[in-house]
């Protein structure tokens, strides 16, 4: 795969379940806990990426 | 003050734990018996320490005159036994000319890093803190 975006998702996926699983107990609460931080990378990665879009490399 | 013979067998029990921890991502968590926890870090932790040599990352050589990439060995080492295995197998040379590379690289430092948070998690369960 060298789909940047691809990448980003499955690298935001690990480390969203590692955390959730490491900060909760309850099944519902990893959920719950892991989709936020999992939504929070993928949503601050888009802004930062169009954000960034204007300025040259 | 001198250690009661049970405290010593205590920490020394600690430290195999967090050494097993370290070893075998979720070692420490099956050994304290919790069994979902520990099998989510068995088969996450090393899935994402392969994706990384398999994107072409690099693991890290100790080199001291360069902070960063001494930094990032240790990293690279925190995962534990697979680290030796993918050594031994002459995997992590790191392809520079890839593009995936640096998310290689990413994938194999963090990988390190979350099984250290495992271990310290770990030890925080023996301890009775969680």
């Amino acid at each position: 795969m060298q789909s940047h975006l691809g990448l980003l998702v499955v690298f935001a996926f690990f480390v969203s379940l590692i955390f959730a699983v490491i900060a909760k107990d309850d099944a519902r609460a990893q959920l719950r806990f892991g989709g936020l931080m999992f939504g929070g990378f993928l949503a601050s990665a888009l802004v930062l990426g169009w954000l960034m879009y204007p300025f040259p490399l | 003050m001198r250690a009661t013979a049970a405290e010593e067998t205590q920490s020394g029990t600690l430290v195999l734990l967090c050494l097993a921890s370290w070893a075998v991502p979720g070692a420490g968590h099956l050994w304290l018996g919790r069994r979902s926890k520990g099998v989510i870090f068995l088969i996450a932790l090393p899935l994402m320490f392969a994706l990384g040599l398999a994107l072409h990352g690099r693991l890290f050589p100790f080199d001291l005159n360069e902070p960063l990439v001494g930094l990032a060995a240790i990293a690279d080492l925190g995962i534990g036994i697979p680290y030796f295995i993918a050594t031994s197998l002459g995997y992590g040379g790191g392809e520079v000319r890839a593009v995936t590379y640096e998310y290689g690289n990413a994938f194999l430092i963090v990988a390190g890093l979350l099984n250290l948070l495992v271990v310290i998690d770990a030890f925080d369960v023996a301890m009775g803190r969680k």
